[in-house]
């Protein structure tokens, strides 16, 4: 599986703004590139991106093959909560990669 | 400023010899000196930048490219330390030994990093902090080799040096060193490959000048491993150094070379005092 | 004598063979403005005018690599459940592919703010469109000049 960081802090308080940043290890190869023999390197993406927050889908991305390696995201949602946080990253062969993480909201 | 492909020149003034007759002269002067404070001249080699001078790589970039630097929760290559972290604790070889079983908390390597390269008496050779990495796994772990520019080295390799972040570079070149140091150093001034360059001519006669759009650094080696724009990945000090052997067109040595090692603590001294930053992140 | 196909050396030392350099193939097309129009239309429908304004695109002027360009999105939006940012696309007119990153945001989101990094093939025109929840569409747009490395790098 990827190698995944995520950046979140671990409380916030009601009705606050979260910054949640995100990164994968994935090479987003392009299929464009080739190989030092002149051999076309196939097509290899991360498609989708999801963010949950109890429960429900608070933020989502569509990536093509414009987005760089190692796909990153900075996005915010709005601390309801305490609950889990779920990241799925989902490739173009349909593999998931996904993480969770608690935010405890006072 | 388009990369010379003229013929060569007989060389500039700083690294041609003197004519004869001037070398004869030279020879009796470093004889004279020889038999008072030769150690102590010795000692300090001449700098070709002045301290105050030292620039880091981070200057020579783009505004965007140095704040993905500074900012570590978007800088790419916090990816690697954190695997370096787990890795740190994973247990390994035969008696299920982790890095954390000897050291405890990565923290305390802190300084570790910014005396690297260093000559270890016991193992008889210069150890930069790859090697050592790769030493202490295969001496004390007794576990599967770690691979140059392999992902686990990599990520090992950043978090260590990670902990030095900040910390000046202060490699030691004296004693058992000094050979290696001098090797390093007569590389650095070397001229090689087609358009038939030293390190020195970018790096210390021309830094801040413009190859093409790019503006030349002073060459600083305190950011390793780094995250380079042009890889789309992490990558080692040796790799960056393969593709300046490139780029001159001259056949790179392998990543891991005692060559590139030696290289490696003359860039340490070179650098002296600025602060390692890794991982920093390069165009 | 050199022949028809042949590249002087000077003229690859001064890099002067760009397809050397860039991260593509030189059989990989280059998008056309007619492209991304082409996809503009699909993601956005036809009918619905695009405004200018709301949408802040930040990027370097001078992006120093193309392989991964910092991009900072905001949209100007209150984000209620009334008035929010639902869809937001960024369209390259010189990519490959002109769809460059979608991302889908709501009155959760707090605020319409995302920063990610993407590929520029070239100098080129940056465009993004927010769709509001009211249908509507905004845009803006960014330049951004694409450098190449002085060195090759074949590591």
């Amino acid at each position: 599986m990827p190698a995944t960081r995520i950046v979140v802090p671990a409380k916030a308080k009601k009705g606050e703004i979260v910054e949640i940043k995100t990164i994968i290890n994935h090479p987003q190869e392009t299929g464009f590139r080739h190989d030092n023999v002149g051999r076309p390197i196939p097509r290899d993406i991360i498609t989708r991106f999801t963010c949950t927050y109890a429960g429900e889908e608070v933020f989502r991305m569509d990536l093509f093959t414009g987005v760089a390696a190692n796909p990153f995201v900075g996005f915010t949602t709005i601390a309801t909560e305490t609950g889990d946080l779920v990241f799925e990253w989902t490739d173009q062969h349909g593999a998931v990669t996904r993480e969770q993480t608690r935010l405890t909201v006072t | 400023m388009l990369l010379p492909c003229h013929p060569r020149e007989s060389g500039d003034p700083a690294t041609r010899l003197p004519l004869p007759p001037m070398r004869i002269a030279w020879a009796l002067l470093a004889a004279v000196l020889s038999t008072f404070a030769l150690r102590a001249l010795a000692q300090e080699p001449p700098r070709t930048i002045a301290p105050s001078d030292l620039r880091s790589g981070k200057e020579f970039v783009s505004p965007e490219t140095r704040g993905q630097q500074d900012d570590l929760t978007i800088n790419p290559g916090m990816l690697w330390v954190e695997q370096g972290d787990k890795l740190w604790r994973t247990p390994a070889g035969p008696e299920a030994k982790s890095c954390a079983s000897c050291h405890g908390a990565p923290s305390a390597l802190k300084g570790a990093a910014a005396r690297y390269p260093l000559y270890d008496a016991r193992l008889g050779r210069l150890l930069n902090l790859e090697a050592r990495i790769q030493q202490c796994r295969a001496e004390r772990q007794q576990a599967t080799p770690l691979a140059y520019e392999s992902q686990e080295l990599l990520a090992l390799t950043a978090l260590v040096a990670h902990q030095s972040r900040g910390l000046p570079m202060s490699v030691a070149i004296d004693g058992p060193a000094r050979p290696f140091f001098d090797a390093g150093r007569a590389l650095y001034h070397q001229r090689q490959g087609q358009l038939d360059l030293a390190c020195a001519q970018c790096h210390d006669q021309s830094w801040g000048k413009r190859l093409r759009v790019e503006r030349i650094s002073q060459g600083h080696a305190t950011g390793f491993p780094i995250y380079r724009l042009e890889w789309q990945t992490l990558g080692s000090l040796h790799r960056r150094l393969r593709a300046c052997f490139q780029g001159v067109r001259a056949e790179p040595y392998p990543s891991g070379a005692p060559e590139l090692v030696a290289l490696e603590l003359y860039l340490g001294w070179r650098a002296q005092g600025l602060p390692i930053e890794t991982p920093a992140v390069r165009r | 004598m050199r022949g028809p196909v042949e590249i002087s050396r000077r003229a690859m030392l001064e890099g002067a063979v760009g397809i050397l350099v860039l991260p593509l193939s030189a059989s990989a097309a280059l998008a056309t403005p007619e492209s991304m129009a082409a996809a503009m239309e699909e993601a956005l429908g036809k009918g619905t005018p695009m405004k200018a304004g709301r949408v802040r695109i930040e990027l370097p002027e001078l992006a120093e690599n193309g392989n991964s360009v910092p991009l900072k999105l905001t949209v100007d939006s209150p984000m209620t459940p009334a008035d929010h940012v639902k869809m937001l696309y960024v369209f390259s007119e010189k990519n490959p592919v002109s769809n460059v990153v979608r991302f889908h945001l709501g009155p959760r989101s707090g605020v319409a703010r995302v920063q990610t990094s993407i590929r520029l093939a070239a100098t080129q025109r940056i465009t993004a469109v927010a769709r509001m929840s009211d249908g509507s569409l905004w845009s803006g747009a960014a330049d951004v000049i694409v450098t190449q490395a002085a060195c090759l790098d074949e590591t």
